[in-house]
Order: structure tokens, then sequence, then C-alpha cells
């Protein structure tokens, strides 16, 4: 009992180990805030990032692209295990306002919104349409027109607090469209061939969808048009990718393997075709590694963070070693009198161990509440810090975010409670084992500090 | 005089100490027998290994070379378990600083032995016993006023009593007591000394080392360590 009662008396009634309590308390509550911040924000990366795509992406990165799409594309809606198919165009273009001689660079992607929505997240980054994505290509003032939807930062600006300056309605803006057809062996189609390669388009919708790269460039047109607008829509007709959605019960890598197998059947017996070699450019790829080359570097952040938060961690344990060191060498005298009436050394080092246990579990707890709190309120403090002192975690002009991500995640929250408690007895061993492995007398004559 | 008849017997106890490069020889064969139910002062100057003695006798430290035996039991064989036992129950100390625990207040350092000895269902199945025997002996100190205090509300004598009451907890059969009023003014002693003399007369062994003539005069029986070994001087019988 001795070994419950003594580690509470130890951890009230000494000052010095409410020391070890706070350098506890204030680890966590540093590595809470930031780990939930950074973890927050990769994961609403990675989400945005798998909202921008299908499950599964079958394409080529070649803008020629490749034919027979909407063969195969039966042949994925046959299948039990898949929900949508979206086949989409993708290539590159000028955009130039009517009337004006200015022309932007941007990305083209010709998609049918219904099925786009059903295969990815597109609908949801909607402005206008979000509930009606059938109408994402006609303007509300010329319904009769192709209207076009243009990544969110094309259109509007957003204030120093991230906020976009939205209209009630879309304005009435037509734009040209100029595109550079390819041949589907890869040349550039010649101007005297009769292909369309400028048309105009109405501004209909904006999309947001919280990546940058995408909202700044992407531009997304009716499939049809933008497949002639590229010179894909010949008598075999081309799409660059086609973006698939498993059921809800389906497993990633067991549906994109699926997909691989019926896409390879698919290009065998396809090998004899006149575009067969256009085939052999696609890959079957999941989102993530679809778009691995900038998931990647978020990630890669995380593992850098995590690393420089392991070395907070063994900072963590020396400093609590230090105090526990301090700690322990203050009570030689107590453990002394303990192997006097017949106290074993592991049973001190159990006591020493559920100083420790108490120590590492009430500084976690006061750093985890700590933090949860400060998390709670940590977009209302940037905004009074940007208010009083114009001071911004991100300048929202440059950075896509829009609040701090605040959701604490109880399994992260669960490792770093674990790890407070693991480092305090880690600390606590060393300066324990030393102190309950020496002679009794020796302990019962060390001068205390 | 057989084995048996003796509580406690420690027969050429030598032990030594480095102090840098040199060794101090402190005791040379020191041979020792106490029975049952004396009161034995071993008298000797600072430094001449008196509590070395003592520590060895309860096995809070082992000797060079040499044996010692309680109640026939050679401590040197005895297990690293088995020797936390018997410091638990056979011997009680009391030092000349009183080593009381400064978290717990007086009721429990003096049934912190019983507590030691017992898991957690074990103390709460025998805590009501133990507290009321701690209670009781609170009371025969004369500090059943004080068994709620905090040791630093006590004057040293009034420690040295708690002291003495935890070393009696588990009625052991040795009471090893070292300088016990080496801290205190002479009313206070005294005032300890009579507890000491009261406890032998009810049959308690006790073996106190002082380096004061005028307290191990209160002894039934003086021993002197000089030069690392002892000489017996008197009994009271003589």
């Amino acid at each position: 009992m001795y070994k419950v009662i003594l580690p509470f008396r130890y951890l009230f009634q000494k000052r010095i180990s409410y020391l070890a309590f706070l350098a506890v308390a204030l680890c966590v509550f540093i590595v809470v805030v930031v780990m939930t911040v950074m973890t927050g924000l990769v994961t609403d990366f990675k989400q945005k990032n798998h909202q921008f795509v299908g499950d599964c992406v079958v394409g080529t990165e070649s803008l020629v692209g490749f034919a027979y799409y909407e063969d195969f594309v039966k042949i994925l809606e046959r299948e039990d295990f898949i929900e949508g198919v979206s086949a989409a165009i993708k290539s590159y273009a000028l955009v130039s306002p009517s009337g004006t001689e200015q022309n932007t660079g941007v990305e083209i992607m010709g998609i049918d919104p219904v099925r786009h929505s059903q295969a990815t997240g597109f609908g949801k980054t909607l402005y206008y349409h979000k509930d009606d994505v059938s109408k994402a290509f006609e303007p509300a003032y010329n319904p009769e027109s192709s209207g076009l939807v243009a990544g969110i930062d094309l259109m509007l600006m957003r204030d120093a607090k991230g906020r976009y300056a939205y209209e009630a309605d879309p304005v009435e803006m037509a734009f040209a469209v100029s595109c550079f057809p390819l041949t589907a062996k890869g040349a550039l189609v010649k101007a005297d061939t009769g292909l369309v390669n400028t048309e105009t388009f109405y501004y209909s919708d904006i999309s947001h969808s919280g990546l940058a790269r995408v909202d700044s460039s992407m531009v997304y047109l009716p499939f049809e048009r933008a497949q002639l607008l590229c010179g894909m829509a010949g008598p075999a007709k081309r799409a660059n990718t086609l973006h698939i959605k498993f059921k809800p019960n389906v497993k990633l890598a067991a549906g994109c393997e699926k997909v691989a197998s019926l896409w390879h059947r698919f290009a065998d017996e396809k090998g004899g075709d006149k575009r067969a070699d256009l085939l052999k450019k696609v890959t079957v790829q999941s989102w993530k590694n679809y778009r691995r080359a900038f998931i990647a570097p978020m990630e890669k952040e995380q593992t850098m963070l995590t690393v420089m938060f392991a070395l907070v961690g063994i900072t963590t344990v020396f400093i609590v070693f230090v105090v526990f060191y301090m700690i322990i060498s203050h009570k030689s005298k107590d453990i002394g009198i303990l192997k006097s009436i017949g106290v074993s050394n592991g049973n001190i080092i159990k006591l020493f161990s559920g100083f420790a246990f108490l120590v590492g579990l009430l500084g976690s707890g006061l750093g985890v509440l700590a933090g949860w709190f400060f998390l709670l309120k940590i977009n209302q403090i940037e905004n009074w810090l940007f208010e009083r002192f114009g001071f911004q975690l991100w300048d929202r002009t440059i950075y896509v975010i829009g609040d701090i991500p605040n959701t604490i995640d109880l399994k992260v929250l669960a490792v770093i409670i674990l790890s407070a408690i693991a480092a305090c007895l880690a600390g606590a061993f060393v300066p324990s084992h030393q102190a309950a492995t020496s002679a009794p007398v020796e302990a019962l004559q060390v001068n205390q500090l | 005089m057989s084995q048996d008849d003796f509580l406690l017997k420690a027969e050429g106890i030598h032990k030594s100490y480095r102090m840098g490069a040199a060794e101090v020889k402190v005791l040379k064969g020191v041979d020792l027998a106490v029975r049952q139910g004396e009161f034995l002062a071993i008298v000797g100057a600072s430094g001449s290994g008196k509590s070395t003695l003592l520590h060895i006798l309860g096995a809070l430290d082992g000797p060079d070379k040499g044996i010692v035996r309680v109640e026939g039991m050679d401590l040197s064989r005895l297990s690293a378990s088995e020797l936390n036992e018997f410091r638990n129950k056979m011997v009680g100390f009391v030092f000349q600083f009183y080593h009381l625990l400064d978290e717990l207040n007086v009721l429990e350092n003096v049934f912190l032995p019983d507590m030691a000895s017992k898991g957690i269902l074990g103390w709460l199945a025998s805590r009501g016993r133990a507290k009321k025997r701690a209670r009781e002996l609170l009371t025969q100190l004369g500090l059943a006023e004080r068994a709620e205090h905090k040791p630093y509300q006590l004057s040293g004598g009034e420690r040295q009593r708690v002291a003495i009451g935890r070393a009696l907890m588990n009625e052991p059969r040795l009471l090893l007591v070292d300088e016990p009023t080496g801290n205190l003014d002479s009313a206070t002693g005294n005032g300890i000394l009579n507890i000491f003399e009261k406890l032998n007369r009810a049959g308690q062994t006790i073996v106190m080392v002082t380096h004061d003539e005028r307290i191990a005069k209160r002894a039934r029986r003086i021993i002197t360590l000089a030069d690392g070994k002892t000489e017996n001087r008197r009994t009271t019988s003589e």
C-alpha cells in the first residue's frame, strides 16, 4: 500500500515534483498542438486530393490520350464493386476574356459533370450548382450557351483572412478558349484540317477544390467540347483519364487490383486494333499513387516534423531524467529507511516507477487539456492576433488554408500520452534503480541535496 | 553455553572501508553474544566502528569476514528476500537522526513496517488491526495526541519516540539503537532512555551503541569497542 500512498504524497507534497509535472505538461501541450495542426493539414490536403480524383485512375500522362475508353467504361460499369466511372480530357489551353487581347495559360479538364461528381468530389467543389451538378455548364444568365467552370482563384479575390468575395450569381462573362489539338500520333493538327481549336464559353460556376494549383489554373469544360478542342473526337475517340469510384465496402488496393486485371485483359483483347499502341502508356493507379507528386512533399514534411518531435521527446526524457535524479537523490534517506524496515529493491523501483507514472499521467493529462483548450480557441486567437497585430500563422493571400485544423485525433492523443508516460518511466528508471541497489547503509548516510 | 542460549551471536567480525588509496580496518575480529531479554550497550569513541557493528548485526550491511547468527540463523546464508523479511520482522532500528518519512504522519510512520510487509489486499484486510496497534504504541509513548501530525511538527524527543514506535510495530526480537539521545537535550534524552529501560523490563532485547558513558550505564551490560575489538566491562549483576 505504501507503493500507492507514497507516490501521491511525493507528487503533491514536494515542490520539486511540480517541475517534472510541468515539464511533461508543457511538452505534451506543444506536441498535441503542433501534431494536431500538422496532422490536420496533411489529412485535409489528402482528402482534397482524393476529392479531386476517383478512388482509382486509369489514364496516361500523354496529352494524346488513349482510344477505346468507351468500351472499357462499359466493362467497368458491369462490375458490382464500382459505383461510378467518369472519363476526362486533360490538356492545356489559352483563355482570354472576350473582347480583350489578354491570354492566360490554364489547364483544362473536359468532364461530364454528373458522371464526374459520381466518381469524384467535383460536385462538392461547386458554388452555384452544388445541388444540381447537371447544370454546372449552364450559365444562369444564358442557359443555352456552353458554360465553363473556373478554378476559384481564376475568378475571385481573397481577402487577408482568406475569404472570397462571392457574387450572388455568376457574372456574365465570355471566354475564348484556345487549345492545341493533337493527332492520335501526337502531332499538332494542321490549321487547314477543319478542326476547331478555339471556342467561346460562358462563365457558369466556380470550383473550390482547396488545392492551390487546381484552384488557380484549372478550367472545366463540357466533355464533348473539350474532346473536340483537343483533337480527340475523331473516329477512335480518345480520353486522358478514367476516374473510378468504388463502392463503400471495397478496399482501395483490392479494387485497384481488380481494375488493373480488367484493364490488362481489355488491352490484350484490343492488341490488334489500329490505336492499340496508345493503350501501352496507360497505367492503373490508386488515387494516392496518382497524386503522389503532390502528397509526398507534405508527407515528408510530416515525417520531418515527427522526427523533430522525437527529438523533443528525447529532450523531455532527459529533463524528466534530471528532475527525477534530483528527486530521488533527495529521497535517498527515505530509500534507506524503507530498506531498514525490509522493503525490497524491486519494490523501491516500483514505488518510484509509480511516482513517475503519476507524473507522466497527470502531466500529460494537464498538457492534453491545455492543448485541447488552446486548439478549441486557436482560430479565435489567430483572428484576435490578426486584428490586433496583423499577425497570421499562414498568410491567407498566399496559402489555401481556411481555418487552422483543430480536430484532435484520439489515436494521436493516445500515442502522445503513452509516450509521455514511457518517457517518465524511462527517466525515472536509472536513478531509482541506482538508488534501490545501493546498500541500505549508504542510502541512510547520503547527504540530502 | 550452547548456541541456542543466545538470541544473537557474532564471531570474528571484520570490516574495513576504503578511504582514497588507504584501507581503514574498522572492525578486527569482533566477538559478541546477546541473550534474550538483555539490554546491552556498546560504547566506543567516535569512529570506533560501533555504528558499523550495529548495522552488521541488523543486516543493513555485511561483514568482510565473520558470522552473525540470530536465533542460530546465519545471516550470510539468507537470500535477499529472506534478509528483507529479517529486517522487517526480527529487528527494529532506532537511529540517531530518527529517520522518519516526512510525507507520512506520525501514525503512518509507526505502522509503515506492517504496511511494508503486506500487499495491497493484505494491508486492506489487516489495516484496522495495524492501526490499533500503532495507536496503542503511540499511547504508551505518550504521543496519542500527535498521531495525525507530520514529523516536522514534532520536537526532537517526540520524533525519537515515533521512531521507537515504528521499530516496535512488528514486535521484533531485537531492538538495535544507534546513539538514541545524540540529538536531544539531557532531559529529553533521559525520557527516551526510560522508555528503553521499561521496554527491557518487559522482556525486549536491546543493543544500543553510544559514545556516552553515562548513557551506557543505563544498560544492564556494557561492552567497549576499541581498536576494532570488543571488551566486556560489567553487567548489572557485577
